[in-house]
C-alpha cells in the first residue's frame, strides 16, 4: 500500500522484537513507583472535599506533632508573585485563598511510611467557606454563572463576555450564508461530549529530593522530563540547571504526562525535611479527581450540502471547559473538525471556558475526538437524508495536497484521498450486516508536532552504537528509532540500543507529544547517524591515504567511491571503532533542531455494531482503522497505535464519562465505576496501513499516535443510527441513552 | 513585504484587517513587524503563536520568508 519513490530497506518496515519486552514481561521494568532510596519519605496530600470553597484556616498542628512526620506544608510554602502558567501551574499543585474542584490539593505531609503520612493528612484540620460551584460547560458560560476566577481572561477575549470565558477565537474564510443558501440541504445541530480521562495504568509516581542548596533530583514517571524540570522550578523558585530529572519507565500517558500535577510536592516537601527523598505516588482516586482528563464540550454544527454530496458551507461553534484554568484544546478541536474537506465557505468560533473541575491535560489529539464527533456525525445525518454514499462525499470533498486547510494554510504532501480510497476497498464493508446491525463510518485528522528536540549517538568500541534521546517511550519510539538508526548505519537492528536519557544528558527535549517522537528524535537520530558516518569515512581514508570524500559508506563499512578512489578492501563499522583511540578518539554525532517537515496524518475507520433493542446495549462486531502512515518503521507498533486510539475512542463513544453529583464531587473515582473498555468488550482491531511518505522525514515517517483516537466517536455514534435509527448527540452512548433514544423514537 | 494571514478575532487589533503586510525578511521580524503595527497583538504573540510559512510549520524565529510566502499566524500548536 506504498505510494513512494523511496528505496527498497533492509531493516525499516520489519518486525523485529521490542527492546523493552524482556524487562516489561518479567518485571524488571522499572516504573515511577519502584524507585526507592536510602532514608527515604512516603508522602500524602490532603485534597478537598468541596468542588468551590474558600480556605478560612488550615491547621497543621497535629499532623506535625504525630511521631514520624517529618515536614507538612501548605501554599504558605511555595514562592509567591508568579504569574500567567507559572501560576495557574502552582495554584493546580496546591490551592491557595480558594480550592477550585474536588480533590484540589489542600496541604501535604512526608513521614516514615505511607500510613503515617496518610493518618497525618486526617489530623490536617481546614476550615472551608463552601462557595457555589459549576460543572457543566453551557451552565459556566452563563453571564451569572458562578465565577471561577476574576482577571482570567486573555487578550482575546473582547469586553462585555460571560466572567468564565477565559479565550475566545474566530478564524475561517469565504461567505458561509452564500455556501448555505446554495446548499440542496441545511442541517444544524448541536453535540455534547462528557470529559475522559487518559486512563494510563500506571498512576503518578514521582520521588523528588531538594537540598537546602537549591539543588534536587526527580526521579519520575512522565513524558517529559525536561517539561518536570521547567514547571517544577517555576513553581517552586528554583534555578532549573539545578534540578537533574530522571524518567522512568512508563506504564502510558496519552498526554496526560506532559504536565505536572504533584512532582513539585514531593520535592518542597523534602526541602522542609532535610532533604530527605520523598516518594509520592498517586492513588487511582487521586488519578481520577486531580490530574487531567481533556475537557468536556458542547458543539454547534451547521453544514450545507447539495444533492451530490458537495460541501457548500460549514460552519462551528464550540465551548469547551477545560478545568479551574486556562487551556481546553477548543482551538486544536476548531483546527481539526473540517481538516479533512475542501471548503471554500468555513467559520470557527470556540469559547474556553472555566468550571470547578480539575485542570485538564492533553489526551490523544487533544480536542479533535470532540470535533470529529460533532462534525461527522452531522456529515452522516445528511448523507443518509440525500441518500449519498458516505465514503463516496468524504472523497469528493477531501482535501488533497496544494488545497487550503479549513485553518488556514496550504497542505504539502497528505494522504487523505489514499486512505479513503484503502477503507473503500476493504472487504469489511461488504460483509451483510443482520437485524439490529449498523456500520458507521468517520473520519479523522491530526497535525502532528515538531518541538525542541536533541539527540546524541555514540558509536561504542566493537563498532555498536547507542543513541540517547529525550523523548520518553511511549508507543514503540525505542524500536523505531533503532531501526533508523541501524539503517543509516548498515548495522544490525540489535546493535543499537537507544536510552532515554535524563536532563543533565542533552540540550532541551519537549516531551513526547503530539506525535512526534518517531518523527523528531527519529530524524535527529539518522542525522546524528550521517555524522558519525562522515567521521568514520574520514577515519578511513586517514588510513588509506586518500581524500575523506573518496570515501562512500555502503553496508555497514567504509569503502573507496569508485576505482580512482584506490583499490581497498571495505573497513567496516567495527574494524574503524575498533581502532578509534588510536585515530582520533570517541566517534560520535549529535543533532539538535525545531525539526521541520512535519506530516500530518488523516485516518478513516469502519465499525460495525449489534445493538441490544432491550436493553440498549452497543456490542462492537468488528471494526477498522485506516490510516496514513507516511512510512511505517516497526509496522506491529504502528498497528499497535492504531488498536489503542480505536480502543480509547470505543471506550468514550460508549462508556466513560466523569460524573459529578449535584454536590460538584466527583462519583466515579475507580476504574470499577470510570469504565474503561476492557479486553472482552473488543473484538480484535483491523488494521490498514497506507503509507504516502512524508517528504520532510529521511525515511517518510508521519506521526502516528493521536489520529486513531479521532474517528471512533462519530463512526460508532453514525453505527448506532444504522441499527437503531435513533441519532445520539450526547456522550456517552450508554445503554440508558441509547435505549432512550430508541424509545424516544418509537422503537 | 510579507503579508500574514491572522485568525479573525484578532481584527479588533488590527482596525479590521484580516491580512497585514509588513516588511520582513525572517518569521521573528514579522512577528515584530505585526506587533510594532498593532501593539494589542504583543500579548497574544507573547503568550505564544504557530506560524506556518507556505503550509511547514516554521521551526524558529530566524525561519526566512521566501518572496510571495504565504504566512499564516495560528493558535500553538500541540498534541497528547
Amino acid at each position: 500500500m506504498a505510494k513512494d519513490e523511496f528505496k527498497e530497506f533492509k531493516l525499516v518496515g520489519t518486525r523485529p522484537d521490542r527492546p523493552d519486552g524482556l524487562d516489561k514481561v518479567t518485571g524488571r521494568a522499572r516504573y515511577g513507583a519502584d524507585i526507592s532510596a536510602p532514608g527515604m519519605l512516603w508522602a500524602a496530600v490532603l485534597r478537598s472535599p468541596h468542588a468551590h470553597a474558600r480556605i478560612v484556616k488550615i491547621d497543621t498542628s497535629k499532623a506535625e506533632a504525630l511521631s514520624g512526620v517529618k515536614a507538612v506544608i501548605t501554599r504558605a510554602d511555595f514562592p509567591t508573585g508568579l504569574t500567567g502558567e507559572d501560576w495557574n501551574l502552582q495554584e493546580n499543585t496546591m490551592a491557595g485563598e480558594r480550592a477550585l474542584y474536588d480533590g484540589h490539593a489542600v496541604a501535604a505531609v512526608a513521614a516514615t511510611s505511607k500510613l503515617r503520612a496518610e493518618e497525618a493528612v486526617r489530623l490536617i484540620e481546614v476550615e472551608y467557606e463552601v462557595l457555589p460551584h459549576v460543572i457543566d460547560v453551557d451552565d459556566a458560560i452563563k453571564p451569572d454563572a458562578p465565577v471561577i476566577r476574576e482577571g482570567a481572561a486573555d487578550a482575546t477575549v473582547p469586553e462585555g463576555m460571560p466572567p468564565n470565558v477565559v479565550r475566545y477565537m474566530e478564524f475561517g474564510r469565504g461567505d458561509v450564508e452564500a455556501g448555505f443558501a446554495e446548499a440542496d440541504l441545511v442541517m444544524e445541530k448541536t453535540y455534547k461530549t462528557e470529559a475522559t480521562h487518559q486512563g494510563y495504568i500506571e498512576p503518578h509516581a514521582c520521588m523528588g529530593q531538594l537540598g537546602a542548596d537549591g539543588k534536587g533530583e526527580m526521579w519520575v514517571c512522565t513524558q517529559g522530563q525536561w517539561f518536570i524540570r521547567k514547571m517544577c522550578t517555576a513553581v517552586l523558585g528554583l534555578e532549573t540547571a539545578q534540578l537533574r530529572v530522571t524518567p522512568s519507565e512508563i506504564g502510558g500517558g496519552f498526554g496526560g504526562k506532559t504536565t505536572i500535577f504533584m512532582e513539585p510536592l514531593s520535592l518542597a516537601l523534602s526541602k522542609k525535611a532535610g532533604g530527605k527523598p520523598v516518594k509520592l505516588v498517586m492513588s487511582r482516586s487521586e488519578v481520577l479527581r486531580a490530574t487531567g482528563p481533556t475537557a468536556s464540550a458542547s458543539m454547534d454544527v451547521k453544514i450545507g450540502m447539495k444533492k451530490d454530496g458537495t460541501i457548500t458551507g460549514a460552519r462551528a461553534e464550540f465551548r469547551m471547559q477545560g478545568g479551574a484554568f486556562p487551556g481546553s484544546p477548543v482551538d486544536m478541536a476548531l483546527y481539526c473538525a473540517f481538516a479533512p474537506y475542501k471548503l471554500k465557505n468555513v467559520e470557527h468560533v470556540g469559547y474556553d471556558v472555566l468550571a470547578n473541575r480539575p485542570k485538564c491535560a492533553a489526551y490523544r489529539a487533544p480536542g479533535s475526538p470532540m470535533g470529529a464527533f460533532a462534525v461527522e456525525s452531522l456529515l452522516d445525518e445528511m448523507c443518509r437524508e440525500l441518500d449519498v454514499d458516505p465514503l463516496d462525499m468524504r472523497l469528493k470533498n477531501a482535501v488533497r495536497e496544494g488545497d487550503t486547510a479549513s485553518y488556514g494554510p496550504k497542505y504539502g504532501s497528505i494522504g487523505l484521498v489514499e486512505t479513503l480510497e484503502a477503507t473503500k476497498a476493504h472487504p469489511n464493508l461488504s460483509i451483510p450486516l443482520g437485524p439490529n446491525q449498523g456500520r458507521g463510518i468517520a473520519a479523522g485528522y491530526w497535525f502532528n508536532h515538531n518541538g525542541e528536540t536533541s539527540v546524541s549517538m555514540a558509536i561504542s568500541e566493537d563498532g555498536t552504537a547507542q543513541v540517547s534521546v529525550g523523548t520518553p517511550d511511549i508507543g514503540g519510539s525505542r524500536a523505531s528509532i533503532a531501526l533508523m538508526t541501524a539503517e543509516t548505519l548498515g548495522i544490525p537492528y540489535e546493535d543499537v540500543r537507544v536510552n532515554v536519557v535524563e536532563t543533565g544528558a542533552l540540550g532541551v527535549n519537549e516531551p513526547t507529544h503530539g506525535s512526534r517522537a518517531t518523527f523528531a528524535s527519529g530524524k535527529a537520530a539518522v542525522i546524528a547517524a550521517g555524522h558519525a558516518i562522515t567521521e568514520m569515512c574520514k577515519r578511513a581514508a586517514n588510513e588509506w591515504g586518500i581524500d575523506p570524500e573518496a570515501v562512500e559508506w555502503v553496508d555497514g563499512a567504509a569503502q573507496p567511491a569508485g576505482d580512482n578512489a584506490g583499490k581497498f578492501p571495505p573497513m567496516s563499522i567495527a574494524e574503524i571503532a575498533g581502532k578509534m583511540g588510536s585515530t582520533g578518539g570517541p566517534i560520535s554525532g549529535h543533532h539538535e533542531s525545531v525539526p521541520e517537515g512535519v506530516g500530518a496524518s488523516f485516518g478513516c475507520h469502519v465499525v460495525d455494531v449489534e445493538v441490544d433493542p432491550e436493553t440498549g446495549r452497543t456490542t462492537i462486531l468488528r471494526y477498522l482503522v485506516v490510516q496514513d502512515a507516511g512510512r511505517a518503521i516497526h509496522p506491529a507498533y504502528v498497528e499497535g497505535q492504531y488498536q489503542g486510539g480505536a480502543a480509547q475512542g470505543i471506550g468514550w463513544a460508549l462508556n466513560e464519562a466523569y460524573i459529578y453529583g449535584d454536590d460538584g464531587r466527583l462519583q466515579n473515582t475507580v476504574f470499577l465505576d470510570y469504565r474503561v473498555p476492557v479486553a472482552s468488550d473488543l473484538p480484535m482491531i483491523d488494521t490498514v496501513i497506507v503509507e504516502v511518505p512524508n517528504p520532510g522525514h529521511p525515511y517518510g515517517v508521519r506521526g502516528v499516535g493521536e489520529t486513531g483516537i479521532t474517528p471512533p466517536l462519530p463512526a460508532i455514534a453514525n453505527a448506532i443510527q444504522e441499527a437503531t435509527g435513533a441519532r445520539l448527540c450526547e456522550l456517552p452512548m450508554s445503554p440508558p441513552k441509547v435505549l432512550a433514544a430508541i424509545k424516544a423514537k418509537g422503537g | 513585504m510579507v503579508a500574514i494571514n491572522l485568525w479573525s478575532s484578532l481584527t479588533r487589533f488590527t482596525d479590521g484587517a484580516r491580512v497585514v503586510e509588513v516588511e520582513a525578511e525572517t518569521v521573528g521580524g514579522a512577528l515584530d513587524g505585526l506587533v510594532a503595527a498593532h501593539p494589542g497583538l504583543a500579548p497574544i504573540i507573547e503568550a505564544g503563536v504557530s506560524v506556518v510559512v507556505d503550509g511547514e510549520i516554521a521551526p524558529n524565529r530566524h525561519a526566512q520568508l521566501p518572496e510571495g510566502a504565504e504566512v499564516v499566524l495560528m493558535q500553538r500548536l500541540k498534541g497528547g
